[in-house]
């Protein structure tokens, strides 16, 4: 596939592709043309590597065996904490906790923090444009407890509306729980400005990082952020792992998550004392080969230009927004000054399923649907959108041949 | 050889024209664009089946023992489906659906598409006319 003379020239997107087997594969004999990685990505050779290596060479269970293999592991294991600490830009690697990814680690903060600090009467903050999982574990944690979610509103562009802050982070708010970048639309949203607020009243700040990891630098200190989650499976790494960061103090005033092994340091039928932070909120045996394939994405990422792929990225969603504004029937959702590169729309007329069936059959990977944000999709009185989200991989050559396709789906869906 | 199979047969030969899921695709369009349309009054919340990316709608009435099925979605795929299911199931007695095997959606490779129940709400359609028809089979019991 070549690239076109306009492309950044510090990015070599042809290399690039070579390093990701799954772009070769073809869909009922269709050359794949993947723009769903917003939902996942693909991943890189040496992460799938680094997953048969586990199993093929020192497969052991970590921090309690002896013997060589388990030290091996043990090691492997251990050296990813300093990675995602580095990835993200935490100050001290203990603030990293492992967790299935994004939503367990919602989850997590809502059941340990939230449950020890919210009480009835009181107000978590989210955003319109949440992922359910960003909004679900809060409502969950209000009803146990009789408190009250509050949302911040979203304008016609899809960008938050902070104008009523200030109202919002009201003396009974606990928490605020925010998305950095939103999935269905792509919005970056200030939330450093947000964190700065909250923090004003002294409210401390969730932020779902699940879509901002991949698509640009995350400083964790930078932000001030006070928790912040993230999914492997969504920058390059294998699914089933994610982290959390949580500030250092913060964590140790928290009670755990889930009882069992490793979480523990002393244990007795009478009383159980527990282990320290990050152990605490690590129960049971860890997911071992995925926190390695972790640490071989976040390796991959580091031998990357970071800045020359989110440029990259950038062009392609200005490209692909400029073609498809130029289709008639084709209805952009969400214009924000700050994008991620996800362009989501709507076809006049036509049912957003069977476009992308359609696109489908032409060997292209789109989502379409509510994406888990069936409330951006009420407040813009559609049933769903198709998405098209870019990753590093793609190029303008695959938009192309989108955007053409998307003509055709027109027609052909409106007789 | 119950009429149901037969009609079902008839659909697995339509399908072996096909070879590609494109063809496939487009003749499932063209029948969801040639399904009379369920009329307004009949697309209310109760008879209503959501999906996370479409929704059906499903009106049943009885004839002389047997089970009408009328039913619309909001996309054309979804309807082409339909076709295909009332082809089967409508003007059957209630003991035919509720036994109904429906073997031709694997034969004409539609399962991979159709399982996906959150997103188009078919499998939950199947079953609903299941329940239409043993609500029926009491009522005349």
């Amino acid at each position: 596939m070549s690239t076109t003379a306009n492309t950044t020239k510090a990015f070599d997107v042809v290399s690039i592709r070579r390093d990701f087997p799954v772009l070769n594969e073809q869909p009922y004999g269709k050359r794949l043309v993947y723009f769903d990685n917003a939902a996942t990505s693909q991943k890189p050779t040496a992460v799938i590597q680094a997953l048969v290596d586990y199993y093929t060479k020192y497969n052991a269970n970590v921090h309690r065996g002896v013997h060589y293999l388990s030290q091996r592991a043990s090691d492997a294991f251990d050296s990813v904490r300093g990675k995602v600490k580095d990835f993200i830009h935490a100050a001290n690697e203990r603030e990293i906790i492992f967790v299935r990814g994004t939503t367990e680690g919602i989850n997590l903060v809502a059941s340990t923090y939230g449950r020890k600090n919210v009480k009835a009467g009181d107000q978590v903050l989210v955003s319109a444009m949440e992922h359910h999982s960003n909004i679900v574990p809060w409502q969950m944690l209000c009803e146990e407890k009789g408190a009250t979610l509050k949302v911040i509103p979203m304008n016609d562009k899809g960008e938050l509306i902070l104008d009523n802050l200030e109202q919002l982070l009201h003396e009974r708010t606990k928490i605020v729980s925010i998305v950095h970048t939103g999935n269905s639309l792509g919005t970056i949203n200030p939330v450093k400005e947000i964190i700065k607020r909250a923090h004003a009243k002294g409210i401390p700040v969730m932020v779902d990082g699940a879509q901002a990891v991949a698509h640009g630098s995350v400083d964790v200190q930078d932000l001030d952020c006070d928790f912040f989650s993230f999914s492997a499976h969504k920058m390059l790494g294998p699914t089933g792992i994610g982290a959390l960061y949580g500030k250092f103090n913060l964590l140790e005033e928290m009670p755990p998550y889930q009882g069992g092994g490793e979480m523990i340091s002393a244990v007795s039928f009478d009383h159980t004392t527990y282990n320290e932070v990050p152990y605490k909120f690590e129960a049971g045996t860890p997911n071992i080969a995925d926190v390695i394939a972790l640490g071989a994405a976040i390796d991959y990422w580091n031998t990357l230009d970071r800045e020359a792929a989110t440029k990259y990225e950038q062009e392609l969603l200005h490209y692909c927004t400029e073609k498809l504004s130029a289709v008639n029937g084709v209805r952009i959702i969400g214009n924000a000054d700050k994008k991620a590169s996800v362009v989501s729309f709507v076809l006049e007329g036509i049912n957003a399923l069977d476009a992308g069936m359609y696109l489908d059959t032409k060997g292209i990977a789109v989502r379409t649907g509510q994406h888990c944000t069936e409330p951006v999709m009420t407040r813009f009185c559609i049933p769903g959108t198709i998405r098209a989200s870019f990753m590093f991989y793609n190029t303008k050559e695959e938009i192309d041949f989108f955007v053409e396709q998307v003509e055709k789906a027109i027609s052909f869906l409106n007789p | 050889m119950s009429d149901i199979q037969q009609v079902e047969n008839e659909i697995v030969e339509d399908f072996e024209l096909f070879e590609e899921w494109e063809e496939k695709y487009q003749y499932i369009i063209e029948l969801g664009q040639k399904l009379p349309p369920l009329a307004d009054e009949f697309k209310t919340d109760d008879r209503k089946i959501k999906g996370c990316q479409s929704s059906v709608w499903l009106h049943a009435s009885e004839s002389d023992g047997k089970i009408i099925f009328n039913a619309d979605s909001d996309s054309t795929f979804v309807k082409g489906e339909i076709a295909l299911l009332i082809q089967v199931m409508s003007g059957r007695t209630p003991e035919e659906i509720i036994n109904a095997e429906l073997g031709f959606i694997d034969r004409i490779g539609l399962r991979q598409h159709m399982a996906q129940t959150r997103a188009n709400g078919l499998a939950s359609m199947i079953k609903q006319m299941k329940l239409y028809a043993v609500g029926f089979q009491h009522k005349t019991a």
